[in-house]
């Protein structure tokens, strides 16, 4: 018969990821959190405005006016996603 | 001139900010289990944060082209700044809670004496608490000191106004005692993440090769643009803070 908490022990250690694994997973968990966090708008529309910087630099004044708009608009509408509401 | 006056303030206000939160725990892990302890713990945490500025800004400054470089940076920048902002808007309107200082004091205090007496010399749970705390905070300065600092090429600029923030309110909450919710925290992170967007917008421009219309002194003109769009959105999320609500 065998021991059934030494099977527990060996399936834990054969789960247990390698410490390589687990400060890939802590790097990769501190940048998710940094960048898009419970914000994931501000960081697509911080990728959508670098797009447009590169797109537009050339048409100098419809750059300003378009990274401005996008930056702003996309602002209010983050803060108007947590605004407190009825329950 | 300008952009270095701006970064300097930039980079010294939000590492009071983060300075401020830090401090709450150092002084809760000296209260609770020691001084030596607290304070070997957030040397400790400063040091390595000092050395991460060196090993990845120096190597960043130099082989990293500079457009590319600011076109990341002023992403990172933007992200940052927007997240900043956003939160320091929605407390000011009220529909988000302040942070209290206090309140996390009083929690850190309780689970530190519930985890047993400290000793009479050294205590592993206070330094690793303070170290914790203060490296934790501090990553976000990093960040700041690294991405300001390499793409304006002013990262001394930058470590010597995160260091000066560090020292002054490290002064400063010594002479207080633990009274930190008298420092008007969610107003300096308002004014850190009208410098961070602004930043972020005029980098990611240049970085992209678009002239800005006067050049480093358009940089002004973004401040005054995201500070009244902070107030104005403040002034509107109030009026629709549902009534019943503090």
């Amino acid at each position: 018969m065998s021991d059934p908490d030494q099977h527990a022990g060996e399936s834990r250690r054969a789960r247990a990821p390698n410490p390589v694994v687990r400060g890939l997973a802590v790097f990769g968990h501190f940048w998710w959190d940094f960048l898009v966090g419970d914000t994931p708008e501000l960081f697509v529309a911080t990728l959508v405005v670098i797009g447009l910087a590169v797109v537009l630099h050339r048409q100098r004044v419809v750059s300003i006016l378009v990274l401005l708009a996008a930056v702003l608009i996309v602002l209010g509408l983050s803060i108007w996603r947590g605004r407190k509401r009825l329950k | 001139m300008t952009s270095s006056l701006i970064l300097a303030l930039a980079v010294f206000g939000a590492s009071a900010v983060e300075m401020v939160e830090a401090l709450t725990i150092v002084l809760a892990a000296g209260v609770s289990r020691g001084w030596r302890s607290a304070l070997e713990g957030a040397a400790v945490a400063v040091g390595v944060l000092t050395v991460l500025v060196a090993a990845v800004g120096v190597p960043l400054i130099h082989f990293v082209p500079l457009d590319l470089l600011r076109v990341v940076i002023g992403g990172l920048l933007l992200v940052l700044g927007l997240n900043w902002l956003r939160k320091a808007i929605l407390r000011a309107s009220g529909h988000k809670a302040m942070h209290d200082e206090d309140e996390i004091y009083r929690k850190t205090v309780s689970s530190l004496t519930e985890s047993g007496k400290a000793g009479s010399t050294r205590d592993g749970v206070g330094f690793v608490v303070a170290f914790k705390g203060v490296f934790l905070e501090g990553l976000e300065v990093v960040m700041i000191v690294l991405t300001l600092g390499s793409s304006s090429r002013h990262l001394a600029l930058a470590a010597v106004s995160a260091a000066a923030a560090v020292v002054i309110v490290g002064i400063i909450g010594v002479v207080v005692g633990r009274q930190l919710t008298e420092v008007p925290e969610n107003a300096m992170k308002m004014a850190v993440g009208i410098m961070l967007t602004s930043f972020g917008v005029f980098w990611v421009g240049e970085g992209a090769g678009l002239a800005w219309p006067g050049s480093d002194l358009f940089l002004l003109a973004l401040i005054a643009l995201f500070a009244a769009t902070a107030a104005t959105a403040i002034r509107l999320m109030r009026s629709v803070l549902p009534s019943g609500v503090a």
